[in-house]
């Protein structure tokens, strides 16, 4: 690696997205640092997921840069994705495969080289048990689980986390807690959509509604923006 | 290193949801055989007549099962966020839709032609034209799943998905339908077929690079 | 940067270049009309049905016309993102698809009297119906996502894959129809063309493309006017929501 985790920066200016025909924020700065946690907080609809997926490479900006220590990320966007973790509404589960064969396919693609973290994965978030058990039997909570597994099965060093409590129970969601507090301590950055229910102790907030747009009718271009 | 490691692994995946899913290869199959079935019942079972439009019957049947196949390419793994974890892998996104492509045509397009010489017996289709229907299909339906890996990109997230990708993709599949029936029939006839199986051989080394980087950009566009 | 960063300044061009590009459709036409018609001579063979030609051929011209314009408006809109290219390509293929229809209308009223049947797989008419569904497959997709920006980018990729695929497609039915015609067949348009029936042939020629671009006009300041609204609709459903 050339860019040690723990020197690694993450910032983004005056970001502005949309989606469809609708502005959903504009001028949104953030930066996150070796250790940081960033926390998106706002109502349903105010861009949070729209914004981690942003920060993935999913979407392109409207305007606005997203840098990596300095370094324009739309450059070389498989050399971003190489640098993340994302976890998004769905659990990317296949119904046939087995635990561990959904694992490991995503360590491998994301360059895992054995099969021995994955294993530590399914152990950490109490999913050992079930390795060889088909996806389509796992409940709600248990796949979301094995979704998370992917954090730990293959190195990242940014996590986007896009309200990742869900379907959890409490004793899951402190295993989580435990796992990017770790993360972070390690040089890991991450950044979390929640309804405030994951405690990250010294992260900093992002109010969405700070950057929603007011539409207000503009003469000169002859539209709402 | 890493490309071949990403297009071997993603191939292993495709191909080990296809055995365990197993009935989607065996519907293929069997709508192609069932179809094929029809046409004699549709024309009359007359010998001279099924065995001059057999080469036609196999080749717009093939392309049909091959069309509906299409939709379980990209649109379970869309359906479940597969894909745009997959769009997020380090490696060029175009290698796993190559790989997507290549498992496709290994559990959809390979029964096809295992299935076409049994059907080409049922039409009375001409010894002669046997080898050449094998070589012809082999060198075409690969295409076919190229051509098709656009429409099946593009009509992600889109209303009616099904009916819309026959009309997006059918009148793409022409060229490879003229060349394939008209490199059986010049065989059948006693004609060389080199020059149809030239054109269906460069009709496959275009689609080659330009449709996976095409239903790339359509894959992208649509989970974005 | 913004959708529809400039429409105001392509609303006073449209303003300014609309009553021009329209009188000239008229006058052309029926110039063309008239030549055509009344001032050249019947065709020694085909006698007065050979007038379908005037029309007949620049809509073919056009069916190409407008699909070209529509891959290059696609490709500006997928490179460059320019907000205006979506909206053209969106409103070129109806317009495009219209071309193609009369072509193929024309096409089965001249095969009539040449050919004694209103359809043969003539090379030329059989890539011109292709070209239609083409031209049906983009429309389809444009509306197939609840989104409309969804199925503009979706459908920009389209044209591309088919602008692509004209030039083999046409390749490929030229093939298949010298294997499966008897060459005696009289090809529409083969035989030298005399300058009486030139001179008609461009004006009609001029006065479609001229006809084209006020339509064109036409629909994209219609799409500009339809995205306003909508963007009205949803600051008000925002209003509500948000807040």
């Amino acid at each position: 690696m050339r860019n040690g985790t723990l020197t690694s920066s993450f910032a983004g200016t005056s970001l502005t997205c949309v989606r469809g025909e609708r502005v959903v924020f504009t001028g949104l700065d953030f930066s996150l640092n070796a250790g940081d946690a960033l926390i998106l907080l706002g109502p349903n609809g105010s861009g949070k997921s729209s914004l981690l997926r942003l920060m993935a490479g999913l979407i392109r900006p409207a305007a606005g840069e997203l840098s990596w220590n300095g370094e324009a990320v739309a450059a070389d966007r498989e050399r971003h994705a190489g640098r993340i973790h994302y976890v998004g509404h769905h659990d990317a589960i296949k119904p046939v495969l087995t635990v561990i064969e959904n694992l490991a396919f995503w360590a491998r693609l994301h360059g895992a080289e054995s099969d021995d973290k994955t294993d530590a994965a399914l152990e950490r978030l109490g999913l050992d048990h079930l390795a060889g058990t088909p996806g389509k039997l796992l409940s709600a909570g248990q796949k979301r689980r094995l979704n998370l597994a992917r954090l730990l099965a293959a190195p990242a060093p940014l996590w986007l986390l896009d309200e990742p409590s869900v379907a959890l129970d409490r004793a899951s969601v402190r295993v989580l807690e435990e796992i990017i507090a770790e993360h972070r301590a390690g040089g890991g950055m991450v950044a979390v959509s929640t309804h405030a229910d994951i405690d990250l102790p010294g992260g900093r907030e992002l109010q969405m509604a700070d950057y929603a747009v007011t539409a207000t009718w503009n003469a000169e271009l002859g539209t709402w923006l | 290193m890493a490309l071949g490691a990403t297009f071997a692994g993603v191939i292993r995946r495709e191909l080990r949801l296809a055995l365990r899913q197993g009935s989607d290869s065996i519907m293929v199959v069997t709508f192609f055989v069932l179809t094929v079935v029809l046409f004699p019942f549709g024309i009359g079972p007359e010998v001279n007549i099924l065995e001059r439009v057999s080469a036609g019957i196999l080749w717009v049947t093939a392309l049909l099962a091959s069309m509906l196949s299409l939709d379980r390419l990209f649109q379970t793994d869309y359906d479940d966020g597969s894909l745009e974890l997959l769009t997020l892998t380090p490696t060029a996104m175009e290698i796993v839709v190559v790989a997507k492509i290549a498992a496709h045509w290994l559990t959809t397009g390979l029964p096809l032609i295992v299935a076409a010489p049994l059907l080409a017996v049922l039409l009375h289709m001409d010894g002669a034209g046997f080898v050449t229907l094998l070589l012809a299909m082999l060198l075409g339906t690969p295409s076919l799943s190229l051509i098709g890996s656009i429409g099946a990109a593009l009509v992600l997230g889109a209303r009616r998905g099904g009916v819309l990708l026959s009309l997006l993709i059918l009148p793409l599949y022409i060229p490879v339908l003229i060349f394939g029936v008209g490199a059986v029939d010049a065989a059948i006839h006693g004609f060389s077929p080199d020059a149809h199986l030239m054109v269906l051989g460069a009709l496959l080394l275009v689609a080659l690079p330009l449709c996976p980087w095409a239903a790339s950009a359509a894959v992208r566009q649509a989970i974005e | 940067m913004h959708r529809f960063a400039n429409p105001a300044r392509f609303l006073r061009l449209a303003a300014v270049v609309m009553p021009w590009t329209a009188g000239a459709t008229v006058l052309l036409i029926a110039a063309g009309l008239f030549f055509g018609l009344v001032a050249s001579p019947a065709d020694y063979q085909q006698g007065d049905t050979v007038r379908i030609m005037y029309v007949h051929v620049p809509s073919a011209w056009m069916g190409l016309f407008v699909y070209t314009t529509m891959a290059v408006a696609s490709a500006t809109a997928l490179i460059w993102k320019h907000p205006l290219a979506d909206l053209v390509a969106k409103s070129a293929a109806p317009i495009g698809a219209g071309f193609t229809l009369v072509c193929l209308v024309t096409g089965a009223l001249w095969g009539k009297p040449m050919w004694g049947t209103w359809w043969a797989w003539d090379a030329r008419l059989t890539s011109m119906l292709i070209l239609f569904f083409l031209y049906l497959g983009h429309m389809a997709l444009v509306d197939a996502f609840d989104d409309p920006t969804r199925g503009a980018r979706a459908a920009a990729i389209l044209a591309l894959a088919g602008f692509v695929n004209v030039p083999i497609i046409k390749f490929s039915v030229d093939w298949w129809n010298t294997l499966h015609q008897p060459a005696s067949v009289v090809k529409m348009g083969g035989p030298a063309i005399d300058p009486s029936m030139l001179a008609p042939l461009l004006l009609m020629g001029v006065g479609f493309t001229t006809f084209f671009v006020t339509v064109l006009f036409l629909r994209v300041r219609a799409e500009i006017l339809a995205a306003k609204i909508r963007a009205i609709r949803l600051t008000q459903v925002r209003g509500q929501g948000v807040g």
